[in-house]
């Protein structure tokens, strides 16, 4: 009798844990109100998501094994490399760049820093195969995923065929990533109708971002996605960015506008990770700018190198940039290693 | 006997005129349906059979021996006697062709071609670029980077190799560590997808020096066959010399271009056999 009643009450915890599960039910890829169109359209399947997931986190992608993209794209760092300048990968090898963050994936039009990928099925390629990262072939990944029968079965069911393929691999790659979408930050809320959701001195900072900041980092994604040398070095430049895509010559020194979503949790900052704080940047872009011959206009108007901002100014901007963390995101346990 | 032999004429006079249709019928037969064109890659070297390993001498008189020799084609058209211009459905048609150690080339079959008789052969050296930004699930055969088409695609810049060529030469510089003096030509670049770049994809025109066609029929019948050389040396010559000692290693770079003016003019239709 008693073990009846332990069955009991066992069933009623479970069956209330049921409940609370049903509000956190599949959703599927969910545009919000505020975005703009997203640039990919990716059909995102539950079981896609979750192989994508489960793939994202595991080290098998590695040479070694040892490295996933969960490794150095954190999920309380808005899946970016926090504390690293530049990304450290296997064997601890250095690399040039600073690992940039993993969200709003389907409204960028290239990815990485310098743009070299179109696609965001073929994002995943990059890294594995990249000898400061996971340094693995993706012939590789492949067949050591194809070795494994758990990764057989839930392949078969997402996608109904016998073997693990590169094009099966990168699409759940893709869906997991399409589900990082960051848009419940309090600057949302301020956008979506809550005036409350910003203090006085946030709002007087999202006025002059939208003065000094907004020609490149433009509207609810703060950027236009463009390529633009900002003055971090002058020539010759160590490394050449978007030049090494294009091979056009005024492309030298030139990086993509990242995205301002999470900025306060995704130190340090620029393609280099030089920066460690957002004060440190906002006294780059008003004192520090080095002129070079591919230097945005935007930062040399009217013969004036860098945007003039006094320190008030800055400590506003930065106030207001603290606005755009999402806390529901870095802790939403959807995206969260399983 | 009277009745016989007009019997025997009018059962004759019939069989001519059945025979006759049936002719005709025959001859309308071979000119509809589809048929298949198979295209062989032959690999020389300065005019010689290509032999992986094998030393040749290119225009700037360096010694090069290959060990890797492999391209892709692409986005076929055929040109019937009529100029009519068939254009095979793009997924049906990229080939990767490499020279294997064994000597066998590639030969590749285009089936589901109209029935008719074909003067010109064209498609591109490359990918195209839509194709080059497609999504994973339009990446399958040799165009699938993680199978087939493993060491034809950058990583970084989502783009195909089109034209690759390795090997060792002598006025190669010496890579101390492996003792080697190695040449590498990994030759893509599909045009950018966003802003426009440089385009290294080249379309080709073959047709037969004696102005024979390919007789392509219905699928009872054989496949008419286009033997085609395709010279690596032709790599290191024509509109540019490229020397081996200046440029022993050519990739995503704006010489790249250099490389890619030269194997515009590698392939040359040398017969068909129909």
């Amino acid at each position: 009798m008693r073990h009846l009643l332990g069955l009991f009450i066992l069933i009623t915890i479970l069956s209330f844990s049921c409940t609370t599960e049903d509000t956190n039910a599949w959703r599927g890829l969910e545009i919000p109100a505020h975005f703009p169109d997203p640039v990919f359209q990716v059909i995102v399947s539950e079981k896609g998501f979750e192989l994508g997931r489960k793939l994202f986190y595991d080290p098998i992608l590695s040479r070694d094994n040892t490295i996933s993209c969960g490794s150095c794209h954190i999920q309380g760092s808005a899946f970016s490399h926090h504390g690293h300048d530049v990304s450290h990968g296997i064997d601890d090898r250095l690399g040039s760049r600073n690992a940039p963050a993993v969200q709003n994936m389907i409204w960028n039009s290239s990815f990485f820093w310098d743009g070299g990928v179109s696609h965001i099925d073929l994002i995943s390629v990059s890294p594995i195969q990249n000898e400061l990262e996971m340094d693995e072939s993706f012939v590789n990944v492949i067949r050591k995923l194809n070795l494994k029968e758990d990764y057989r079965k839930l392949f078969k069911e997402v996608f109904g065929t016998d073997s693990v393929s590169g094009a099966y691999f990168l699409t759940a790659m893709s869906q997991f990533m399409s589900m990082l979408v960051t848009a419940d930050s309090r600057y949302d809320r301020y956008v979506l109708g809550d005036a409350t959701a910003l203090d006085a001195v946030e709002l007087e900072g999202k006025q002059l971002f939208e003065q000094k900041c907004a020609s490149c980092h433009v509207g609810v994604l703060q950027s236009d996605f463009s390529f633009r040398n900002n003055g971090l070095k002058s020539e010759p430049f160590r490394d050449g960015g978007r030049y090494h895509v294009s091979l056009i010559e005024s492309d030298k020194g030139k990086f993509k506008v990242p995205s301002l979503r999470n900025v306060a949790i995704t130190a340090p900052y620029m393609h280099d990770g030089s920066l460690r704080t957002l004060e440190s940047v906002l006294a780059h872009y008003a004192l520090g700018v080095q002129k070079s011959s591919t230097l945005d206009p935007e930062l040399e108007k009217n013969g004036v190198i860098g945007i003039p901002m006094s320190t008030e100014e800055r400590t506003a901007i930065i106030r207001f940039l603290h606005t755009l963390t999402d806390d529901k995101f870095i802790r939403d346990p959807r995206f969260s290693e399983p | 006997m009277k009745f016989n032999s007009f019997s025997f004429l009018f059962s004759a006079s019939l069989f001519a005129i059945v025979m006759s249709f049936s002719a005709c019928h025959e001859h309308d037969d071979e000119l509809t349906g589809t048929g298949s064109l198979e295209i062989e890659f032959d690999h020389l070297a300065g005019g010689q059979t290509l032999e992986l390993g094998k030393s040749y001498t290119n225009a700037a008189g360096e010694a090069m021996s290959f060990s890797e020799f492999k391209y892709y084609v692409s986005n076929f058209s055929l040109v019937k006697s009529d100029g009519s211009v068939f254009t095979v459905p793009k997924d049906d048609c990229y080939f990767l062709i490499s020279e294997k150690a064994d000597g066998k080339n590639g030969t590749v079959k285009i089936d589901n071609i109209p029935a008719g008789d074909y003067k010109e052969f064209r498609f591109i050296i490359g990918v195209d670029s839509l194709k080059s930004v497609s999504p994973a699930a339009e990446r399958t055969g040799v165009l699938d980077p993680a199978g087939e088409g493993a060491g034809m695609y950058w990583a970084w810049n989502s783009g195909y190799i089109f034209v690759k060529v390795e090997g060792e030469s002598p006025a190669a510089p010496l890579d101390s560590v492996a003792g080697t003096r190695r040449f590498r030509y990994h030759i893509g670049l599909f045009g950018g997808f966003s802003a426009p770049t440089l385009n290294n994809i080249k379309s080709v025109s073959l047709s037969d020096a004696h102005g024979d066609v390919a007789k392509v029929r219905n699928s009872d019948h054989h496949a008419p066959h286009l033997h085609l050389y395709v010279d690596v040396l032709e790599m290191f010559t024509g509109p540019n010399n490229i020397s081996v000692a200046t440029n022993p290693t050519v990739m995503a770079s704006p010489f790249s271009k250099n490389l890619a003016d030269n194997y515009q003019d590698m392939f040359v239709l040398d017969h068909i056999h129909n």
